[in-house]
Parts: structure tokens; C-alpha cells; sequence
């Protein structure tokens, strides 16, 4: 942690928030206070500079939100210096395709921030729907259950790695999904993902503390969930 | 409202017809228990004549209500007003598309008034074939987005629609920037403001993209680059009660909770001073309305006083919060087809509100629901099921906040016991 507090940045949730995407903040803000982890959480406007912190979270957004979401950061470079740092950034749809070289919004190739190797174009059809995948072993996570509701393909380069093995829904292109590099992170299962996720958000938080021994934490209402929304996909 | 084939002697022949079997199906699938005929009727009446609603508009004098939220109440408020003037031809069950419509100006025979409620979507179509002479535009917010139109996109097709319409008259929302864009292409505009809880839909201006920015004390709000701002609103709330273009307060005495419906029976005002009927006149009829399509609707059951509330939406739940009085509550969740399949709205909501009081959960998604709760630190006890829940609590009052299929499978289950 780069003080002696845990920082949250939500990073413009004026542009980007568009279904429950304050809930990652939510979320490992409560697990890290659980363990007796000091968070401060801090949600930075797009017409503020990104400041310093340990963990930022990128959300899901409309087109031109998006678009302009892109612009401000790259002018900003305010992510770019905190991914050398190696802080922590977990994006979430419109939020994971703007980490990539190049997306597409409103019918135009917009320039990406490149601190992801992909790059989005558009699918013939929506991806809209439960989404759920074996996790990169590497990862060492259970399977990812989300939900997804994009109009995007996501491409990966040889620099990141595949966040899951797609077994239900459409993800990346149907095969892959999301993406994962350092301590970058992006999945298209969009909202509040960690809520099915938790133990993605306890590595989030282990990758930001430090901290390998995170206490355990009542997990028997995810655990409800999370076999409850495999079993629909039929993995369970 | 009665309707007799006499009343269709002025429809061409197609059309009289097609509004004939309308009604003859609406009413068999209301005497078979199917449902309440509003949307069946109307689908077979448009398959004979497409032109149906058109036709069954035609020489009506009428008023649509559209947006997010608050339009079921808000027709229901604006029917009971223009009630002064005579008979009303409403679609009261919420049927909010062309079939729905069609069912219930066919089933209404020829009163010259009516008002009908209309799905955000289809509000362009229903203004071109019903030629209204007022649309209410309440407001827009996040709603099942896994299938809507993103918010901005409404207020778009909005936008465009007003423009081409010169004569409709507008009653729009001052206090949502997106209805402010969408209302003030329209060539006349009443605003009317009753403030508004939820705000994250509308930080960017839909013109220019920049910040909209809201004033610390009041309703005020304004975009950084000046292109959009809050008009001042004719029509104003104060406490229970609306205040008239002339300054003129008038105590609304509701059955119906919370500031919202307040706001609603303001709407319902400005839309009937535009029928003619003046404020004083309307304003005793809105107190009238008990409940909406079972909306607010208090039962009791084994002792248990309860009342149904229904959120539909992160800016509905906030307004169901408000209204919810201080006793034990029921929160019950399902994500089916007109609820949309997903639940990430449950982090857009803070279920504060609640904390402290007894919280019970029940619905197909309540571990969706329990998950967020845990979050939340709003402690609460898994009952599964409504059933459940009146047999948890003691006799008293019980508090039911639900979510759309949800909340008609309950009132399905109240309507078989009693």
C-alpha cells in the first residue's frame, strides 16, 4: 500500500457507472475493513486528475461516455503513471475495451490507453446474458460467473493473458474471456462483479496489500450465489 | 365508461370490426381468469386493422404520460382529474403499448377524453397515432438495461419526436436534465419541478457533453458550457401540497405515500389545466385514488396489515424507501423477462435506509439480494418466500417492497386467499 490506508479510486463515476458498477468499489472496501484493513475510497470526476491510490476501478459506460472517458485519462496519464507503480486496476466493460490500444464508439476507432495488449471492435450481434468460465490456472480463482451486455469483440495480444476459458456466454469472442497483465485486469462481466467473485476481489486486495493471508470471511451468501448462477448455466 | 357497437357506427367498417373483437377477447380472457384483457384485445383487434388505434384516437381529445417512472400513478391521477369533465377511456392496468392502448379506447366506447400511458419507447409511434393534445414527460432513469434503450438514447428519440409535433403541448420535469433535453425542442412547454432523489443518470449534458453541475441548496442545476439549464418550473410542490402558475397552493389530502406521488398529482394537475379543469376542481379527485393497479394496496392477512409497494428500478426503490413506514419489511426480488435478467442494480440502490428495521428477504434473486445486504451492513433474515414472511412476523403492519414480477406474484397470491 503506498500509505497506511487502503485507496479505492473509482475512476469517473459521472461517466462511467452505468449498472451497479459502484459495487466493486462497495465490495472490497467491506472485505478489506473486514479484515481489519484501514480504506479510504475515492471517487474521482472526470474533470479532476486521477489521483494517487492503490487499487482503481473503471466501470461500464454508453458510447459516449466512453469515448470521453478515454480522452480525459490519456490526457491525464494519471492511470499510466499508477500502472507503474504497479497499483492495481480492475475494469469492467466499457472500462476493460478503453484499457486496450483501440475500441469502437458510436461507430468510430477511438485511440485507447494502452495499458492493456487488445484492442475491440464490434460484434455482429449484442452479448447480452449470463457469462461464466474456468479462470487462467495462473490465477489460481474458481470459475468466473458474471453477467455480460456489450456489442463488443475483444482481441488479445501476446503481451496479456486470457482472464477465463469461456464456457457460458460470449466474453472476449466467445472462446476467451477478459484479459490480465500485471496487475491489470478487465472482464467483460459487467456491474458489480466481485459480488459473485469474491475471491477475484480478495486477489485484487492481496495484489494491493501485499498481504498473502487475508483472514477468512463469511462467504456462505456468495457461496448461495455463486452455486445458484453456475447451476443456471448448467455447471453445477 | 361503458361501449355498446352503436359506438362504432363511426368507424369505417374494418376498424369497427377489429374494436368489435378487441373487446369480445378482452373480455373472454378476463372471464377466464387469463388475465385482465388489456393487452390480448387490443393484439387481435391490430391484426384486423392495423390503423386501429388511429382510428379509435380519432376526435378524442388526448393526453399521453411517459418516462421511467411514476406513469401508471400519474395516468391514474390525470384520468381521475379530467374526470370533472366526464367519462375517461384509460389504460389502468399498465398495459403501456399500441395493444394496450387500442384495448382501452375500444373498450371505452365514445367519451371524447382520454389518457394513456406509454412505454418510453413507443411514445413516437402512439404520438403519430393518436395525435394527443398533451404529452407529460416525468422523467428518465436506468431501467433494465440489459434489454432498454441507454438512457441518453430515449431522451434523443424524445427530442427528435417534440420537434415534429408543433402543436402537442409538453408537461415536463424541470429537475431531469434528460427530460429537460428531450421537452425543450417541443414548441410549447409547461415545466413543473417536485425534485428528484436519484441524479446518476444525468451527470453529463446530453447536448454538449459537458459537466452538469447542481446547485448545493434547491433543485437548480446547470451544464458548465450554459447550453442546458433548468428552466423555472410553472408548477411546484410544498410539503402535501402543489402550487399553480398563479402562485395559488392547493392541499392534495392523497391516500397514495411519499413526495413522489405528490410530484405525480402535480403533473396530473398541470396536464387537466390544459383540458380546461382548474386546479381547485382537480385537485379533490386525485385524493380519491386508493391504490394504482394494486400499487400501494393495504391488505391484511392473519392479523398482518400489509402494504404493497412496488421498485422497479434503483431511482423507485429510493422513492420506496421514503415511503415505507417504520415496521417490518418484506424485500422481495426475481429477475424474469419484464424485470430484466440482471440484478446489478442492487449495488446503484444503498439499502441504509432499512438498516434498523426487521429485514426479511424472499424472491428467486434474494441471494443476489443477501449478498448486497451483507455489503450494505443491513442485517436481515432469508424467509424464501412471501408466505413465509407474513408467517415470520407478528400481527401488525408489514412492509412489501418489491420488484415487478415479483410484486404480481404476490398480489396473485393475496388475490387467491381473500
Amino acid at each position: 500500500m503506498s500509505s497506511s490506508e487502503l485507496t479505492i479510486v473509482w475512476v469517473y463515476p459521472d461517466l462511467l457507472s452505468t449498472y451497479g458498477d459502484r459495487g466493486n468499489m462497495l465490495i472490497l472496501a467491506h472485505r478489506a475493513q473486514a479484515r481489519g484493513i484501514p480504506v479510504r475510497t475515492v471517487e474521482v470526476f472526470a474533470n479532476d486528475p486521477i489521483p494517487q491510490g492503490d487499487i482503481y476501478l473503471l466501470g461500464g459506460g454508453e458510447d459516449g461516455p466512453q469515448a470521453l472517458a478515454a480522452q480525459r485519462l490519456l490526457r491525464d496519464q494519471g492511470l499510466h503513471r499508477a500502472v507503474d507503480r504497479r497499483a492495481v486496476v480492475f475494469a469492467v466493460c466499457a472500462g476493460y475495451q478503453l484499457l486496450g490500444s483501440s475500441f469502437f464508439a458510436k461507430g468510430e476507432k477511438c485511440r485507447g490507453l494502452e495499458l492493456l495488449d487488445i484492442f475491440s471492435n464490434r460484434g455482429e450481434t449484442r452479448a447480452v446474458g449470463e457469462l461464466a468460465g474456468e479462470v487462467d490456472p495462473k490465477l489460481g480463482l474458481p470459475t468466473l460467473t458474471g453477467f455480460e451486455n456489450h456489442g463488443g469483440r475483444t482481441h488479445l495480444g501476446p503481451r496479456v493473458r486470457p482472464l477465463a476459458r469461456v464456457r457460458a456466454g460470449i466474453g472476449n469472442d466467445g472462446l476467451s474471456e477478459g484479459a490480465w497483465s500485471g496487475t491489470v485486469l478487465g472482464t467483460y462481466s459487467h456491474g458489480p462483479a466481485l459480488s459473485r467473485n469474491p475471491a477475484l476481489a480478495d486477489l485484487l486486495l492481496r495484489w494491493a496489500t501485499g498481504e498473502d493471508n487475508l483472514a477468512p470471511f463469511d462467504e456462505s451468501w456468495t457461496a448461495k450465489l455463486r452455486g445458484e448462477r453456475l447451476h443456471a448455466v448448467g455447471m453445477q | 365508461m361503458t361501449s355498446s357497437a352503436g359506438d362504432d357506427q363511426k368507424l369505417p367498417l374494418r376498424a369497427a370490426i377489429a374494436a368489435g373483437v378487441s373487446r369480445t377477447a378482452a373480455a373472454l380472457s378476463r372471464a377466464t381468469g387469463r388475465g385482465d384483457g388489456s393487452v390480448i384485445g387490443g393484439k387481435l383487434g391490430m391484426m384486423i386493422d392495423p390503423e386501429l388505434l388511429a382510428h379509435l384516437a380519432a376526435g378524442r381529445r388526448i393526453a399521453l404520460v411517459s418516462g421511467t417512472n411514476g406513469k401508471t400513478t400519474t395516468t391514474r391521477f390525470t384520468a381521475a382529474a379530467l374526470g370533472v369533465l366526464g367519462d375517461v377511456a384509460t389504460n389502468s392496468f399498465g398495459a403501456n403499448m399500441p395493444t394496450g392502448h387500442t384495448s382501452a379506447l375500444a373498450r371505452a366506447g365514445r367519451t371524447p377524453f382520454a389518457v394513456l400511458e406509454v412505454d418510453e419507447h413507443w411514445l413516437p409511434k402512439v404520438i403519430k397515432a393518436t395525435n394527443p393534445l398533451v404529452v407529460a414527460l416525468l422523467n428518465l432513469s436506468r431501467d433494465q438495461l440489459d434489454r432498454a434503450k441507454e438512457v441518453a438514447m430515449i431522451a434523443q428519440l424524445w427530442r427528435d419526436t417534440m420537434a415534429n409535433y408543433p402543436d402537442i403541448h409538453v408537461v415536463a420535469n424541470a429537475d431531469d436534465p434528460m427530460v429537460v433535453y428531450a421537452a425543450s425542442s417541443a414548441a410549447q412547454v409547461t415545466w413543473f419541478s417536485a425534485g428528484q432523489r436519484w441524479r446518476d443518470d444525468a451527470h453529463v449534458c446530453p447536448k454538449c457533453g459537458s459537466h452538469i453541475v447542481r446547485d448545493e441548496v434547491g433543485h437548480g442545476w446547470h451544464c458548465t458550457s450554459g447550453d442546458l439549464s433548468r428552466p423555472d418550473p410553472q408548477w411546484t410542490i410544498d410539503g402535501s401540497a402543489v402550487i399553480d402558475p398563479s402562485g395559488r397552493k392547493h392541499e392534495l389530502k392523497l391516500q397514495l405515500p411519499g413526495t413522489v406521488n405528490v410530484g405525480n398529482g402535480a403533473t396530473a394537475l398541470a396536464v387537466a389545466h390544459w383540458f380546461g379543469v382548474s386546479p381547485a376542481d382537480a385537485a379533490p379527485k386525485l385524493g380519491e385514488v386508493a391504490s394504482v393497479a394494486g400499487r400501494y394496496a393495504q391488505v391484511e392477512r392473519r392479523g398482518r396489515q400489509i402494504r404493497l409497494l412496488l421498485a422497479k428500478n434503483p431511482a423507485s426503490w429510493l422513492e420506496a424507501f421514503d415511503m415505507a413506514e417504520d415496521a417490518p419489511t418484506l424485500l422481495v426480488i426475481n429477475a424474469r423477462d419484464p424485470d430484466g435478467y440482471d440484478t446489478s442494480w442492487l449495488f446503484d440502490v444503498d439499502f441504509s435506509p432499512v438498516r434498523g428495521k426487521r429485514v426479511l428477504i424472499a424472491g428467486e434473486r434474494a441471494y443476489d439480494l443477501a449478498v448486497r445486504l451483507q455489503v450494505n451492513g443491513v442485517p436481515f433474515e432469508y424467509v424464501g418466500t412471501f408466505a413465509k414472511a407474513v408467517e415470520a412476523v407478528p400481527p401488525g403492519r408489514l412492509e412489501v417492497i418489491a420488484n415487478y414480477s415479483a410484486f404480481q406474484d404476490i398480489r396473485a397470491e393475496l388475490d387467491r386467499v381473500l
